[in-house]
């Protein structure tokens, strides 16, 4: 089969042909490591990981789903993997409710009331069909980039398929307690870096 | 619930926005919804807040599941370099 390139889709069933991969999938891929990292650099060694990995396992390429499919699935282990590795060390940690050092309290101590510099301001993202333009959606990516490793990982790894908690958690060596905190201060931060950034 | 508990309640945004993030993505108890109505009646901040944070979840899910959305491009030669070592790994799989 790989050494047959010209040979076309018969009967439902897909070939493989990794001398056309970088050129069909290579844009694709990278664009869903780099949505999923926010790093440039890191999506780039995932996408050329993908390929060589696939290449090992071609034996085990079911013919039932596309080349595509498989790939990105290949892929998407690779960002979890990514993940996990950005959230070691977590585990021993316990993050507490409260801003930690070297972060931004939004909060008032004790009082837990907004601090007056980080009150939420209305800024059109709370309308019921806000803008949700390309210009807002680049200042979420950048946004994104500025989060620690270890939340961006968490977060994204919630947002990606709706995956359960209890997995993110054991997948992460997270605890829920830790789940929780991260997604707070995540949003927080999240929220605080758009509104700065849109005007 | 007495008096100076819900006192508590009304000034605890830091509670009340982490009781948003939480029931946006899962499910929080009884006393923590009772908790989280009694603060949002009385907080306009934490009101915008909550509806900016769903929002926010929004975008996200685009992000990550909307194929649509503007295609990066890799550069030209790292997609080179990328073709030669799958094809050098071609090779050495046939031999």
């Amino acid at each position: 089969m790989l050494n047959n390139p010209q040979q076309t889709q018969s009967g439902g069933e897909y070939l493989i042909d990794p001398h056309q991969w970088v050129d069909k999938y290579a844009d694709y891929l990278y664009t869903y490591a780099f949505t999923r990292t926010n790093n440039e650099d890191k999506a780039r060694d995932l996408v050329q990981e993908t390929f060589l990995a696939a290449l090992e396992k071609v034996d085990g390429f079911e013919s039932r789903s596309s080349e595509k499919t498989w790939l990105t699935a290949i892929l998407k282990n690779k960002v979890i993997d990514n993940y996990r590795k950005a959230s070691s060390g977590l585990a021993k940690k316990t993050v507490s409710l409260d801003a930690g050092a070297g972060q931004t309290d939004f909060f008032v101590p004790d009082y837990n009331n907004w601090r007056p510099e980080h009150v939420p301001k209305a800024f059109g993202l709370e309308d019921d069909c806000p803008m949700l333009n390309k210009e807002l959606n680049s200042i979420l990516q950048r946004c994104l980039q500025k989060l620690p490793s270890q939340w961006l990982a968490v977060f994204t790894m919630k947002h990606m398929d709706d995956a359960k908690t209890e997995e993110i958690c054991s997948e992460l060596k997270v605890t829920t307690a830790n789940f929780w905190v991260i997604i707070h201060r995540t949003k927080l931060n999240l929220r605080a870096c758009l509104q700065r950034n849109w005007n | 619930m007495e008096m100076d508990e819900i006192t508590k309640i009304a000034y605890n945004c830091r509670k009340a926005t982490f009781l948003i993030e939480k029931q946006q993505l899962s499910s929080i108890t009884m006393r923590e919804k009772l908790e989280l109505k009694i603060h949002l009646a009385g907080c306009v901040v934490c009101r915008i807040f909550m509806q900016q944070s769903a929002n926010i979840n929004k975008m996200v899910h685009n992000l990550l599941h909307d194929d649509t959305h503007t295609e990066m491009k890799l550069n030209d030669e790292f997609k080179k370099e990328m073709k030669d070592k799958i094809e050098q790994q071609l090779n050495n799989n046939k031999n």
